[in-house]
């Protein structure tokens, strides 16, 4: 019980400083999951993402899920779930009932400015804290460089990227046994 | 009252197809609303440009912020109340493809996660994954250095927003105990004082 409404906290927390997609929860998600309570490693939180950007649906909402019931299930992917998306469901309501042309206040505007700011800044310390566990050779520093340019410059979908990429690893390493195995088998 | 019932199934069944469909975060939801909105006359082309530039105004993620904004815009010509409710069916029904797929792959990968061909496979995702994030950085950067301005001039940089960026990168790098959340807001205010 205790767990669960952790998750719910933790991921209402994420949810209501999230500006700007999905992304921009990977620090707050890498402060609060990996550092402060160690429920997934870094390793997995790249997984997650990947993950939840081929299957359909919210990318937050998707790597929500999957720590939630990697922590304590089905209970945990259900309030990690409910957590993420309550701020949102409270603070657009409000803006709703409340205030029109919110978007358009001078205020608002200026505050977003300063925040992306800060979420280039946070994402790019995260992905620094995660650059030595996923490039680990030539071949998946040529992966990363490959993806971020079509990925950048292109309109082709994410889904693409993921699979041929995870494609490209198991024949690379299939291929990479095979060598070792010859070169043993020369050896003897 | 049977009115107000049968429209918040519809909704929920509607908003559950593009939870559904919509693969890739929440801008690839954009052209299912476009979909939506022309099937049922609940909104107009305009009315989704409005909902766009509030859900990026607002935090939370984009699709879940979207379903609420149109959840409580259909259902509150029946009054403030129902369309409370409405603000909950329309994102509960988003999200609900997205926890029942989520947990028959969970299921799976926990089943073959010690399949040497699966940990083979999530050695080139994990980079693709890295390279989506750090192209994600790069649109992000764009928009708050550059604006929406296509030509790029030493003019049309915001340096002031730049100098920002710099400074919390460096108080991440330095003060390794400082929480995102506070940095995000005294971003925020620093945009307000300084107008950015």
């Amino acid at each position: 019980m205790k767990t669960l409404s952790a998750l719910f906290l933790i991921f209402a927390r994420i949810g209501g400083f999230t500006f700007g997609g999905g992304y921009a929860m990977l620090p707050m998600m890498q402060k609060e999951l990996v550092e402060k309570k160690k429920w997934v490693s870094n390793d997995e939180l790249l997984d997650y993402f990947a993950i939840g950007q081929c299957t359909p649906g919210v990318i937050a909402v998707n790597t929500a899920t999957f720590v939630g019931y990697k922590t304590k299930g089905f209970p945990g992917a259900v309030s990690a779930t409910l957590g993420v998306i309550t701020p949102s469901i409270v603070i657009i309501t409000c803006i709703a009932v409340f205030i029109s042309n919110f978007q358009e206040l001078e205020v608002v505007q200026h505050a977003f400015g300063g925040i992306r700011a800060a979420v280039v800044a946070l994402i790019l310390s995260a992905i620094l804290k995660m650059r030595k566990k996923s490039l680990v050779d030539i071949f998946t520093v040529i992966v990363f460089i490959a993806v971020a340019l079509l990925s950048l410059l292109t309109d082709l979908s994410p889904v693409i990227f993921v699979v041929s990429a995870a494609v490209c690893g198991i024949i690379i390493k299939i291929r990479k046994e095979k060598t070792s195995l010859k070169k043993k088998e020369d050896n003897r | 009252m049977m009115a107000l019932l049968l429209l918040y199934g519809e909704m929920f069944v509607r908003f559950f197809l593009v939870g559904l469909f919509a693969v890739g975060g929440g801008l690839a939801t954009l052209p299912f609303l476009v979909d939506m909105g022309e099937a049922t006359g609940w909104f107009t082309q305009l009315d989704i440009s409005n909902m766009v530039a509030i859900s990026e105004s607002t935090p939370g993620p984009l699709g879940i912020n979207m379903a609420t904004y149109i959840g409580f815009q259909i259902s509150s010509e029946f009054g403030t109340l129902p369309g409370i409710l409405g603000a909950v069916i329309a994102p509960v029904g988003v999200v609900t493809p997205s926890v029942i797929i989520i947990l028959i792959v969970s299921k799976i990968l926990s089943r073959f996660k010690d399949s040497k061909y699966v940990q083979y496979a999530f050695y080139g995702l994990r980079a693709a994954s890295f390279g989506l994030i750090a192209s994600a950085l790069l649109s992000v950067a764009k928009i708050a250095f550059l604006g929406s301005q296509e030509v790029i001039s030493a003019e049309s940089v915001n340096w002031l927003c730049l100098a920002l960026s710099v400074v919390i990168f460096t108080v991440t790098v330095k003060f390794k105990k400082v929480h995102p959340i506070l940095l995000i807001v005294f971003a925020a205010i620093m945009g307000i004082i300084f107008k950015m």
